[in-house]
């Protein structure tokens, strides 16, 4: 048969592989779904703890101290950045995501933005109150 | 997307999305930013312990590890595809990262479980 010879080709224009960094908010698009490596290290972390917490003083003793090495404080410090690069550009899809109406008139976006600020800081502050030892 | 699969997925996203967003940045900077740096004191092993005896505590950690992991696997997904144009590799991609995910799962619900 020579129906797949014969067949025409496709026209279809090859979209480069660094597409993304042609304009700003394609960059930004794209440092916002790389933010899931961030989300995704920070659980594997709490994960590898757990071990170590289960594996014996000695363990979670040097598992601390590597903790505490500049490097890995330096390396954390930029995964803050990322955590919240992600919970800022999270929480403000949420009043596209959402329309709350109240007694048949739109609550505005900015209290919907607001009402999300306050309960990202509510859960910090629990967070704060359950980790944090005086 | 016509993928009977595709709503179950985009909501372990979306919930993961929320509770990463709500907790992680507190989460990471006091365990591995303030602590380590002596500015404020978290529990030492026992306390850990004592914190985890509670099925609630394990519970809510394995629920936030687990969600974050979706959450994770759902967007570096379609960061592959539309990213890096990785559309004909759909099916390995998202055995891969979905695969990944509940393998990790299983992992820490097996160490949280062994904590006795």
């Amino acid at each position: 048969m020579n129906r797949r010879r014969f067949h025409p080709r496709w026209f279809r224009r090859r979209t480069p592989i660094f597409w993304w960094l042609e304009k700003g908010v394609y960059v930004h698009f794209i440092v916002r779904e790389l933010t899931s490596l961030g989300v995704a290290y920070a659980a594997l972390l709490l994960v590898v703890q757990v071990g170590v917490l289960g594996a014996g003083d000695a363990a979670h003793a040097r598992f601390t101290a590597l903790l505490a090495s500049p490097w890995a404080v330096a390396w954390h410090a930029l995964l803050l950045a990322t955590l919240v690069f992600h919970t800022l550009t999270w929480l403000h899809l949420a009043p596209k995501a959402l329309v709350v109406k109240l007694g048949g008139r739109r609550v505005p976006n900015a209290a919907i933005l607001a009402g999300h600020y306050l309960g990202w800081l509510a859960a910090s502050a629990l967070v704060v109150l359950v980790l944090v030892r005086s | 997307m016509g993928r009977p699969t595709e709503p179950f997925f985009w909501t372990l996203f979306s919930a993961g999305g929320m509770l990463a967003a709500l907790v992680l940045p507190a989460v990471c900077f006091v365990l591995w930013i303030a602590a380590p740096l002596g500015w404020l004191a978290t529990p030492d092993r026992a306390g850990w312990l004592a914190l985890l005896a509670s099925p609630l505590a394990r519970f809510t950690l394995l629920a936030l590890v687990a969600l974050a992991l979706f959450h994770w696997a759902h967007r570096f997904r379609y960061t592959l595809y539309d990213g890096l144009q990785l559309h004909h590799l759909y099916g390995l991609i998202a055995t891969v990262c979905y695969g990944g995910a509940t393998a990790v799962t299983l992992v820490a619900a097996y160490l949280l479980l062994r904590l006795g």
